[in-house]
């Protein structure tokens, strides 16, 4: 092992990574857009669901109703209906996610005793019909039971107090925003496409250009050549770690409760799994295209479907949780949220840290064995 | 132990490609100091042969030594000794000239006190001063070999290997590029070069003719011309050509016959004797004939000599 030669792959691949607007766009770009769609766009919270009202009473009661709906963060009434055709055209239309209907003689079928509203749900995005429905559902309770409350009242009477209730405290991330865990995870994301991507292109690139044959006839040693070429990738993705980390805190909100030095410390570790395993394709493949394709496919798609990024594993069936569990990502983004949102101890996920231990080193050795100074 | 009088040695050197023999159990030595030649047309084997040598390629059999060193145990050692320049341009087009050079200055260790001054050296040997921070993609193709070359002599190796280095060059840089390897045989390098342009065999103080894997004539450049032709050569310029060709071909005391530019070349036993007999052939056929003389033979006569009678004997044997 020789440093002066190490330093010189790496000054060189500085300098070409420089000149490489390609490269350029994906090291300060990439994290950004990520970012910002996953901070913005992607929302998998159900807040402001579009509604559609036809009230056919049209008393004070109805009103209240409809009122007590319009004062929640969760619905938006966009249209009144003056007809029941003009209900179905919302909902077909896409306008409207949900139409409440109260039917004739609400109020004084109230007064009298009991009564129902209806409510149609658009189901074609299931989830977000489900827990509109639930929303529905706590509105007119809650609804109904100051009715309870009012009714007793003007009789004199004590108010029903209900036998059971729920007191909910909500931890590490309080206000149940989705944002909140997402966008720690765009870290792994990042790290996916500059580690594995970027990287997956160094060794092929030298093939396709013809330049290895001249490298390889050099004194210059098969791993300083792998360390001098992903030293500097290292370097970079460290750097848009940090800065996703630290935009994700300042500009979005999102708590961070652990310790900053853990967070480095197990994004080295993740980031030397991504840049190893995007070394070893380049050094297999020989080809930009395919090497790229090849590290594209076992690192950023697992990262954004099966690491629990965005879709809950518990969720997923019992097959697919198996296979999550061979996935790098999927203990990096534990790691990510324990430290952003938990802050707990880092024995809690010693684990998961052991387990991107064993990764690394296993890609390493991998990487290392498989490059060899000959052109066969 | 020959090893201080012999650069590279090869024995019984075999390289196969699955079923497809690339070299077919060559041996040669090339001594040091001198300039030795590696030529024949393309897909003979040359580059081949020059991997083995460089530790790029395993030979299937066979054994080769560079500086004393066996390039199937240690390569490693042998890269320290050598630089090699391969057919295709290998630099970084995306770095600077000086770039480049730093870069391969590092990589063969060269002192960093040294660096400056070998980069220096490199430049004005390449004739490339004041492009010190030219991007190397924007050079002319005579250029960029010589910066290549400067890259594989910064380490002032004992040996180097150039394979085909004046491969698309132009004329005059061809011949530039030949000073430049004269200059360095001159300072005690060994250059081992492989040419496919037979004129360049010229320069070579010793070369080896090397045709399907096969190596068919060895020798400083007068030895093969005198000792390898059977016979003598006449310029034959005719018109037409083709047909002209053909007639000599059948003519009487004609033993081979082909096209050099824009005339004909025979091999006769005796040239004298055979100018008359080819002419009246040839007119017989309705080709005019301008000039029949007796010349030196080239190279190239030796090389279309010598794999001619061997192409012919496979047939015979086939």
């Amino acid at each position: 092992m020789s440093l002066p030669r190490i330093l010189a792959v790496m000054r060189k691949e500085f300098i070409q990574i420089a000149r490489d607007v390609r490269s350029l766009l994906i090291i300060f770009a990439i994290p950004l857009i990520l970012l910002f769609i996953y901070g913005y766009a992607v929302n998998l919270d159900v807040k402001h669901v579009p509604l559609c009202v036809y009230d056919r009473d049209g008393t004070q009661q109805s009103q209240d109703l409809l009122k007590a709906f319009q004062a929640s963060e969760y619905f938006r009434i966009v249209h009144l209906a003056r007809d029941y055709r003009e209900v179905v055209d919302d909902i077909d239309s896409g306008r409207c996610a949900l139409a409440i209907v109260i039917p004739p003689r609400f109020a004084d079928d109230l007064n009298a005793g009991a009564t129902s509203v209806q409510a149609i749900l658009d189901a074609s995005d299931s989830n977000s019909a489900s827990i509109g429905l639930d929303y529905t559902r706590a509105v007119v309770a809650a609804y109904s039971s100051r009715v309870q409350v009012a009714w007793a009242q003007n009789r004199g009477m004590a108010p029903p107090v209900p036998p059971l209730d729920v007191r909910s405290r909500t931890w590490f991330n309080e206000n149940l925003e989705s944002m909140a865990d997402i966008v720690p995870g765009v870290v792994a994301l990042v790290m996916a496409v500059v580690g594995a991507f970027l990287t997956s292109l160094t060794i092929a690139r030298e093939w396709e250009r013809g330049t290895m044959e001249q490298l390889i006839s050099t004194p210059v040693g098969a791993l300083e050549i792998q360390i001098g070429k992903l030293v500097p990738y290292f370097l970079i993705g460290m750097s848009d770690t940090a800065v996703c980390a630290v935009l994700s805190v300042i500009w979005f909100g999102v708590p961070f409760r652990g310790s900053w030095t853990i967070l480095f410390a197990s994004s080295a570790l993740f980031l030397v799994v991504v840049l190893s395993l995007g070394y070893w394709m380049s050094v297999v493949a020989k080809s930009q295209l395919a090497a790229s394709q090849f590290a594209l496919v076992a690192t950023f798609l697992p990262t954004f479907l099966l690491s629990g990024f965005l879709f809950p594993i518990d969720q997923m069936p019992v097959v697919v949780q198996w296979i999550t569990r061979v996935l790098p990502a999927r203990y990096y983004i534990t790691i990510l949220r324990n430290i952003f949102l938990k802050g707990t101890p880092v024995r809690m996920f010693a684990s998961q840290l052991a387990a991107l231990g064993i990764y690394a080193l296993v890609l390493v050795i991998m990487a290392t064995r498989a490059l060899h100074k000959r052109l066969e | 132990m020959n090893g201080n009088e012999f650069a590279v040695t090869v024995e019984k050197l075999t390289k196969r490609f699955g079923k497809f023999t690339a070299v077919n159990g060559i041996s040669f030595e090339t001594r040091r100091g001198e300039v030795f030649g590696f030529l024949g047309p393309n897909g003979a084997g040359k580059s081949t042969t020059i991997r083995i040598l460089c530790g790029l390629l395993e030979p299937t059999s066979g054994s080769a030594t560079v500086a004393g060193l066996d390039v199937a145990t240690q390569p490693e050692a042998i890269r320290q000794r050598i630089g090699y320049m391969s057919q295709k341009f290998s630099l970084y087009n995306d770095l600077q000239v000086i770039e480049n050079l730093n870069f391969f200055a590092g990589l063969y260790s060269v002192p960093s006190s040294e660096i400056r001054e070998r980069a220096e050296w490199a430049v004005r040997m390449a004739g490339l001063e004041g492009r010190e921070h030219a991007m190397t993609a924007s050079l002319p193709v005579g250029w960029k070999q010589r910066l290549a070359l400067g890259c594989a002599l910064l380490h002032r190796p004992p040996i180097v290997f150039l394979d085909e280095p004046t491969s698309g060059v132009d004329p005059v840089s061809r011949r530039q590029f030949w000073a430049l390897i004269h200059q360095m045989s001159g300072e005690g390098v060994t250059v081992f070069v492989t040419t496919h342009y037979m004129d360049e065999a010229e320069y070579c103080n010793r070369l080896v003719l090397i045709d399907r894997g096969a190596i068919v004539a060895m020798g400083t450049p007068t030895e093969l011309k005198r000792g390898s032709m059977k016979g003598e050569l006449l310029l034959v310029e005719c018109e037409p050509l083709g047909a002209g060709l053909e007639a000599l071909r059948a003519a009487p005391g004609v033993e081979d016959a082909a096209v050099f530019g824009r005339a004909l070349h025979a091999v006769v036993r005796d040239a004298r004797a055979a100018a008359g007999p080819i002419r009246e052939a040839l007119g017989a056929h309705q080709v005019t004939v301008s000039r029949v003389e007796p010349i030196p033979p080239t190279l190239e006569d030796v090389f279309v000599a010598l794999t001619a009678g061997r192409a012919a004997r496979e047939a015979v044997r086939s």
